[in-house]
Parts: structure tokens; C-alpha cells; sequence
């Protein structure tokens, strides 16, 4: 895939890209209204960076003190290597309790895994809760976003989708109507759901539970009816101790979306009576980028979006340009350690501008592991051939300072006397929409040089 | 190998610096009237916290919502505010999709965020507080802590199947933003704060 | 009289001499005596952003190697600068002269505030400026105080324009969005790029700026092409040229 073709075509519609745009900078600014309103901001990311720091650098020891607590709370703990074996055991678990009818709450996890078309080859009928997720279900799409999974759907959208599924008012475009409408379907969804199924937030190795954090309810109403709640979790969502508890939770919704908290924070010890919990532990590449230097700190990622909704390029392109569950600057880190040579353009689809390393919660320096993902790529003879050769050819110049300077010359003396039709074509992405700039008759240096010899009579 | 034992042994294999966890016994921001912080939060976020002297002033306090006076199905666990479903001799909690108000406990409030604790312990089925039309919390006046580093020193975490941090009612701002209050769970929220 | 070592971005030297002319000015006139190595050519930024680290390592050790010698070393350039400090170290660690090299390289309004210590600029400038936050100059050299991070507002850039007579800095509505040129990002991404740089420009002439400026000339390259294709009255000066007292 080619991201930057794709941020193309996303901006040809030029209006709705200037929408995307600020639909989204207004929830960074919601983010910046929230965390100023916490003067030990910057000392929550420091403490949260270092509790990531510690848990993965411990991670073996802590997921075994998971898995033993929650087993004691009566859960049942699951391992998957991979995607392939997490959605089998899913599909077991909902087969054995001839469970037919799956809703789910939000899980990029299980997104990355491609579950719903998985338990839905195998017959069984999956509907996503989150609003948003539901409405990207319906419309036949993947999310954009990680938190905001709809985001670029305006509600003329949203109306014509309602309209074809649900039976809503041909043109409605009025969010509460919408919403009731959702709000009816769905609970029907909750009441005859056979089983539930969420994503995790946070897990606790100390105690062997699992947060889960929702405005709507749907994760709580998704699991407290049916008798069979299943997890799916990366290895990677674990924290030490409850009282780690008190910096995510206050870093996780206002880097999110500037809410002090989310609507529900729920907290899950083995199941409920008469119910059954099941935790599927998730490795699926994450073990690999633990042993990596420089990729291992995007481990501590807490999927908050924080990154995407600051990126200027993800804003402008939006979240399908990037064709990975997660998207975004950290996606653009993830998404090359399972597969480089699919997404080798996503580190370029970046200009280095860092204020995704600002925002995030835990200090991950996001666009620094770009720039090195950029390094790997070359290695592995990913680098297209014109930035190779390009950039082979520049050094080379910058090592020979007289050959620099007459190559300098050159183009002063050249450039400017071309016409129009030669500088300006489809060979030269750059004057597609803005001049090149003037050339001087002289350079610095024949400057200086001048004013030298004048200082020096 | 089992799958738990490959990805265990896999993660080991790896190399790791080590990193000390950091000392969280820190000054966090508190609040010099955490009620009128936790009463501020909860009506941002489309909840409503009221502080009353007894159980009769809530009693009133509801009997003022044409909602609630016309309700057919109100549960209460409550002591002392009168519901007509018996949470304890419902069977299977699907009967609860109907019930319009439930008054329900809470444990202690949250002044950061207008966040009130709440758990499944004594409640036959947890459900009710998500499907509910509207809900109303009681708490024991003087029961709240300034931030969330106070709570979960508060909380046992694992003593009851389901702890949570309820902040207002359900809500979502999935479509194209706009912030609709009662998306799945309640439409309502309000928090009694009882006593003095 | 300490010595500065003139490090001049190459696309600075090649297409826009008056920045450079501008910062001689300025380093002299507060009292250092200003040497250009000629040997200098490039810091090799754009090989390293471009994943091509091996061919940005000689021209590394060729920096060294030609300005290892002076007490500091200024460049118009944020992200020049930031190359040599936070991005060297892959190429140069250990080596003798490389530690004291980092310290000594500085930004030029970082080295007009931290070393030079100017506290007046007896010149005038009575126009309404938009100040670009370069962002290499801004999150990796934090010459400014990012508008991500919750801590006290400063900034270098800023502090110097403000000595001005007359002059104002325009509010933008995004105080440090990123401008899109990115290096080969300006072209390979060519449509985000120009789109980011549209942005600026459009919130800039919201402010009411009169003149653009920034630390870096590059971003204000892609920023001047867009308004002379688009013919808009915006002028755009590098922040040198202003603190020099040259007209718009």
C-alpha cells in the first residue's frame, strides 16, 4: 500500500479533508484544555512512562502473577500466540456453550486479529456496541480511529446509513434522533446476546483483573446479561499493581478526548455468579518488538489516540490511508513490525514534526522510532530506488566541497533562465503547487567571500 | 510447547535494562471543596449531584420529576426509598430491561472527575445499573476523596466481580461530535449525597 | 574575543545568502569575531531522514572534522542544529571533540539569548509578525515551549522579536502546527505537504500577520512558494533578517 497515494485521494475532497482536519484538531485542544487542568501533568507521564518501563522489563514474571490471581478470582486464562489461534479460541469457547450471538465492545485488538469476519465465516453473528464501531459495521468498513472509530463519517452519513439498516427517517440527520435509534436496536442486541465480549484497557497483575473504559455502557451491558463474558487482551496491557491504576486513569480520557474520565471504569474480577469469565492473552508479534532496542517502547502504548488527533498528517489524510487496525503515528511504528514491506510508507507518511512524542501519555518518543523505522527499511532494501540513488548521489556532492559549490553555481546560473514549462511539469512534485524559490546570483559564501576581500583593502 | 510456554519463554529470551517502578506517594492536586469540585465535574459531564439532610428529602426530591412519578418499574436497594421490583426475587436480569428508575448505592465520590464508586457486591444483578433508564446513586455524605490516587487506596480491588467508576450518565459523541446523553446505559444520573 | 564558527545550511547558502549575511551581522556586532569554514557543506539531515544513514555518517565526521576547533558554532537553522546535537550520536559517540561539540553548537536566537545575553535591539520593526514554530528548533532543541506540554510559556525567538520597536506578533490559532515541508516529505507526500503549508499561511493572514518568519529557512521556503503561486500579499523574512533591522 502507498499512503501518500491514498492521502491524495482524501484530499481531492478538499472541504470535507479541511472538516477531518478540525473535527480532530478540536479534540487535541480539548486534550490540552484537560491536562492543563492538572498542574503534575508532565510528572503523571513521567510516572506513567516509567511504570510501562518497569512492567515490560519485568513482563514474564508479572503475566504469571496475572494469570494466577485471576485464576484464583475464578477466571479462566487463555494464551494465543497469534491472530489465527486467539480467534479459535474465541470461536471455541463461543461453540462449546452453543453461543450464536456474539456483541462486542471495543477491541482494536481483536481488529488487529480480524475476528468478526472469522466467528462470522463460522456462522456466528457479531454486532459491535460502540456506536461508532457499529455504525463503520454497518457501513461495511473498518474504524478510522481508534477511539472514535467514525470520526469521518458526517451524520448526512450516518442518517443514510441508519436509513438503510435501521429504518430511521429518509435525511435524518439529527444526532439524538439517530442515537435513540441506536439506542433501541442495540439494547435488543444486549438482551439477546448469548455471550460478550471486550477488549482490556488495563490489567492488573497484582489483583487478576481487567479495566475496561466506556462512555456508553455497552461493554457492561454487553457482559452482565449474557452468561459468557470472553477478554481479549495484548500481553502488553498489563500493570503491576491497582494503585497504577490512579496515573493511567487519569492520563487515559484526557489524552483521548479531554474528558477528566470516561463515562465507566469498570473493573472486572473473575466473572459474576453463575457466569463465566475468560481472559485470551495475546502475543501476536509482541514478544518480537520486546526484544527490540528501539521499537520496544511502543509497547507501552495505551491506545488513547492521543498521537493521531495531534498528527497533521493523519488530520489531513485520515485513518484509512494508513490499511492497519491502528493507525496513526504509533500504527505507523506497529504496523512495519509485523509487516515492512507492506507498510514501508507509513514512516515517511511523517514529517518528523514530534508533537506526537509531546502528547503522548507515556512519553513514547514516537517520532524519533519513525525516523529509525526509516533506517531499518534501508536496511531490509525497502527504501524506493529514486531515494536511494537521490540521496547517494547528494552525499557524494556534500563530500566534495568544490564539486558542491559548482553544482551550486550551476543551477543559479541555469535555473533562472529556463522557462516556465520546463521547471514546471509532472516530473516536479514540488512546483505542483507552490514556486520554487528564487535564485541568487551569488551564494552565501561568494558573499562572504566578497565582503572579505573588501574588509581585507 | 503450549502457546503459554512459547510466548513466556519467548519474552524471557529477551534482554531487557532493567526500570525501577517510580514512587507514587506524591502531593496530587487537592481540592479545597471537593464537594463543589465533584458537583461542578458531574454536571459537565450531564450528571447531577445533590446534597440533602435524610432519605425523606430524596424521597421529595424525586417526587418532583414528572419522569419518576409516572414510572411503572423502580427499583430500589436503598433503604428507605421505596421501589415496587423486588431486585432479590428477580430470576434472570433480561426481566430488567423494562425498569425505568433504580436507586442504587454508591460508595464514595470522586471530586477530580465527578466519579462515584460503585460495586456489584450488594446487588443481585449488576445489569441494573447499566439498564436502567435513569439512575440515582446514594451516598453517605462525607464520603469522597480528592483524586484517583486517593480512591484506589481506598478500594479492595477483587472483592466484589465488578468494581466501577461511574461518571454521569452514558453518553457517546459519535456522530459527528455532538454529545448525546443516553446512549446504551442511562439517560440520567443523579447522586444523592445523604447526611451532613 | 571568542570565535564562532559560521555553520550555514546549505540550502541557505545556495538560495538565500541574505540569512546568512543577516546572522554575520549579528554574531559581530555582538562582539564575536565570525569565521566561515569553506570547507562546510552540509550536516547531512537529509540522508538521515531519509533512512540513508550511511550516507549521512561521512558528512558527519566531516562537521567534526571542520568545526571541532572553534569556541562555539552558530547556525540560522533549528534543524541543522538539532541534527548536530540530538542526531550525531549514532555516528559519533565516543569520539574525542564530540561531547564539547554539542555543547558549543547552538541556534542562533538561542545563542543571541543564552550566550550573548541580548537584552536590546536598538532597531525597529513596526509591522505585525506571524512567528512560525519550526519544529525541529521547537521539540528537539526546545527553543520554545511546545504547546503540547503543560509547563511555563517561553520562548527564544519570541523573547528577541519583542525587543523590537513597534513590532507585534500575531495569535495564531495553532500556535506550533507542524508547516508541511518535512524534507523529501515536501514531495513525497506532496499533497498533505501543501495542504499543512495552506493552513499555515491561511491562519497567518487570519492573525493579521504582515510577515512571516521562523528559525528555519526551509520551512519558510515550502510557506513562499505556496504564497507566490497563490500571489498573496504575505511577506516572509527569516527571524535574522529581522533582528538584523532589514526592511520587509
Amino acid at each position: 500500500m502507498n499512503h501518500a497515494a491514498l492521502a491524495e485521494d482524501f484530499i481531492k475532497d478538499k472541504p470535507r479533508a479541511k472538516w477531518h482536519d478540525e473535527t480532530l484538531w478540536f479534540v487535541r485542544s480539548k486534550r490540552d484544555k484537560a491536562a492543563s487542568a492538572l498542574p503534575e501533568w508532565e510528572t503523571l507521564r513521567e510516572c506513567a512512562a516509567q511504570i510501562k518501563a518497569h512492567t515490560v522489563a519485568n513482563l514474564a514474571h508479572y503475566l504469571e502473577q496475572f494469570e494466577s490471581q485471576a485464576t484464583k478470582r475464578g477466571a479462566v486464562v487463555h494464551w494465543a500466540k497469534d491472530a489465527a489461534e486467539h480467534n479459535q479460541i474465541v470461536l471455541s469457547l463461543l461453540q462449546s456453550r452453543g453461543a450464536r450471538r456474539l456483541v462486542k465492545s471495543k477491541s482494536m485488538l481483536t481488529e488487529e486479529c480480524h475476528l468478526n469476519p472469522f466467528l462470522e465465516r463460522n456462522g456466528i453473528e457479531v454486532v459491535d456496541t460502540d456506536l461508532g464501531e457499529w455504525i463503520v459495521q454497518l457501513a461495511g468498513e473498518p474504524p478510522s480511529h481508534i477511539v472514535l472509530p467514525a470520526i469521518h463519517k458526517k451524520k448526512e452519513d450516518v442518517g443514510r446509513i441508519f436509513h438503510e439498516h435501521l429504518g430511521t427517517d429518509e435525511g435524518a440527520t439529527d444526532p439524538n434522533y439517530l442515537a435513540e435509534a441506536a439506542r433501541g436496536k442495540l439494547r435488543e442486541k444486549f438482551v439477546q446476546a448469548d455471550a460478550g465480549l471486550t477488549g482490556v484497557n488495563f490489567a492488573i497483575a497484582e489483583t487478576g483483573g481487567i479495566v475496561v473504559c466506556t462512555n456508553e455502557g455497552n461493554a457492561d451491558l454487553g457482559v452482565s446479561l449474557p452468561a459468557l463474558h470472553i477478554a481479549s487482551m495484548g500481553i502488553e496491557k498489563l500493570l503491576p499493581r491497582a494503585e497504577d491504576l490512579g496515573v493511567f486513569l487519569r492520563l487515559l480520557a484526557r489524552s483521548a478526548t479531554g474528558q477528566p474520565i470516561t463515562s465507566y471504569t469498570s473493573h472486572f474480577h473473575g466473572p459474576r455468579p453463575g457466569a463465566e469469565l475468560h481472559i485470551v492473552l495475546v502475543d501476536n508479534g509482541r514478544s518480537d518488538i520486546l526484544g527490540s532496542e528501539e521499537f520496544r517502547r511502543s509497547l507501552s502504548c495505551i491506545r488513547c489516540g492521543a498521537c493521531m488527533n495531534t498528527c497533521p498528517v493523519y488530520r489531513r489524510s485520515g485513518g484509512h490511508s494508513y490499511q492497519t487496525s491502528v493507525p496513526g503515528p504509533i500504527g505507523s511504528i506497529l504496523a512495519p513490525s509485523r509487516d515492512p514491506k507492506t507498510y514501508a510508507s507509513l514512516p515517511s507518511a511523517c514529517s518528523l514534526c514530534g508533537s506526537c512524542t509531546d502528547v503522548c501519555p507515556v512519553k513514547i518518543d514516537i517520532h524519533h522510532q519513525l525516523l529509525t523505522w526509516r533506517r531499518e527499511l534501508n536496511v531490509l532494501g525497502l527504501l524506493p530506488r529514486s531515494k536511494r540513488w537521490g540521496m547517494q548521489g547528494m552525499s557524494y556532492v556534500f563530500r566534495h566541497p568544490r564539486l558542491y559549490q559548482w553544482a551550486g553555481k550551476l543551477a543559479r546560473l541555469i535555473v533562472p533562465r529556463l522557462p516556465r514549462f520546463l521547471l514546471y511539469n509532472r516530473f516536479n512534485a514540488w512546483g505542483r503547487q507552490r514556486e520554487l524559490p528564487e535564485f541568487p546570483r551569488q551564494s552565501f559564501r561568494e558573499q562572504y567571500e566578497a565582503r572579505r576581500h573588501e574588509q581585507q583593502k | 510447547m503450549s502457546s503459554r510456554n512459547s510466548i513466556l519463554k519467548s519474552i524471557r529470551a529477551q534482554l531487557l535494562p532493567a526500570a525501577e517502578r517510580p514512587d507514587l506517594n506524591r502531593d496530587w492536586l487537592r481540592y479545597p471543596d471537593p464537594w463543589a469540585q465533584f458537583q461542578t465535574q458531574l454536571a459537565g459531564v450531564g450528571g447531577q449531584a445533590v446534597r440533602v439532610a435524610n432519605m425523606e428529602e430524596v424521597t421529595a426530591s424525586l417526587a418532583l420529576r414528572p419522569e419518576f412519578v409516572a414510572a411503572k418499574e423502580i427499583v430500589s436497594t436503598v433503604p428507605g426509598i421505596a421501589g415496587n421490583i423486588d431486585l432479590e426475587s428477580v430470576q434472570d436480569p433480561h426481566a430488567l430491561e423494562t425498569t425505568e428508575w433504580a436507586i442504587l448505592p454508591a460508595q464514595f465520590a470522586v471530586a477530580e472527575n465527578g466519579a462515584v464508586w460503585v460495586t456489584d457486591q450488594c446487588v443481585k444483578h449488576r445489569v441494573i445499573y447499566f439498564l436502567t433508564q435513569h439512575l440515582v446513586l446514594v451516598l453517605p455524605a462525607g464520603e469522597i476523596v480528592h483524586n484517583m490516587h486517593e480512591a484506589y487506596a481506598r478500594v479492595t480491588l477483587g472483592e466484589s466481580s465488578l468494581g466501577l467508576f461511574m461518571s454521569g450518565p452514558s453518553k457517546t459523541a459519535d456522530i459527528e461530535q455532538s454529545l448525546v446523553i443516553g446512549a446504551h446505559g442511562p439517560r440520567s444520573l443523579t447522586v444523592f449525597c445523604v447526611g451532613d | 574575543m571568542p570565535t564562532v564558527g559560521l555553520f550555514i545550511p546549505c540550502y541557505v547558502d545556495q538560495l538565500y545568502p541574505q540569512v546568512g549575511m543577516a546572522t554575520v551581522q549579528l554574531l559581530e556586532e555582538n562582539g564575536y569575531q565570525v569565521e566561515f569554514p569553506t570547507e562546510q557543506t552540509c550536516c547531512g539531515q537529509p540522508m538521515a531522514n531519509t533512512g540513508c544513514t550511511e550516507q549521512a555518517r561521512p558528512l558527519a565526521e566531516r562537521f567534526l572534522q571542520i568545526f571541532g576547533g572553534y569556541d562555539y558554532v552558530v547556525a540560522p537553522s533549528g534543524s541543522c542544529v538539532a541534527m548536530v546535537r540530538c542526531h550525531y550520536d549514532e555516528y559519533l559517540e565516543d569520539r574525542p571533540g564530540f561531547a564539547e561539540l554539542k555543547a558549543k553548537t547552538y541556534e542562533l536566537c538561542e545563542f543571541l539569548v543564552d550566550v550573548a545575553n541580548v537584552t536590546r535591539i536598538d532597531r525597529a520593526f513596526p509591522h505585525r509578525v506571524g512567528l512560525h514554530q519550526s519544529c525541529h528548533g521547537l521539540r528537539e532543541l526546545r527553543l520554545g515551549r511546545a504547546s503540547e506540554l503543560m509547563k511555563p510559556d517561553y520562548g527564544k525567538a519570541q523573547q528577541l522579536l519583542t525587543l523590537m520597536d513597534g513590532l507585534t506578533l500575531a495569535t495564531l490559532a495553532r500556535a506550533d502546527e507542524c508547516c508541511g515541508f518535512g524534507g523529501t516529505f515536501a514531495v513525497a507526500e506532496e499533497a498533505v505537504s501543501s495542504m499543512m503549508g495552506e493552513d499555515r499561511i491561511h491562519d497567518h493572514e487570519t492573525a493579521g500577520a504582515e510577515v512571516m518568519t521562523a528559525n528555519d529557512m526551509s520551512c519558510l521556503m515550502h510557506l513562499q512558494g505556496l504564497i507566490r503561486r497563490q500571489r498573496k500579499p504575505l511577506r516572509v523574512m527569516h527571524v535574522a533578517e529581522i533582528l538584523a533591522g532589514r526592511s520587509v
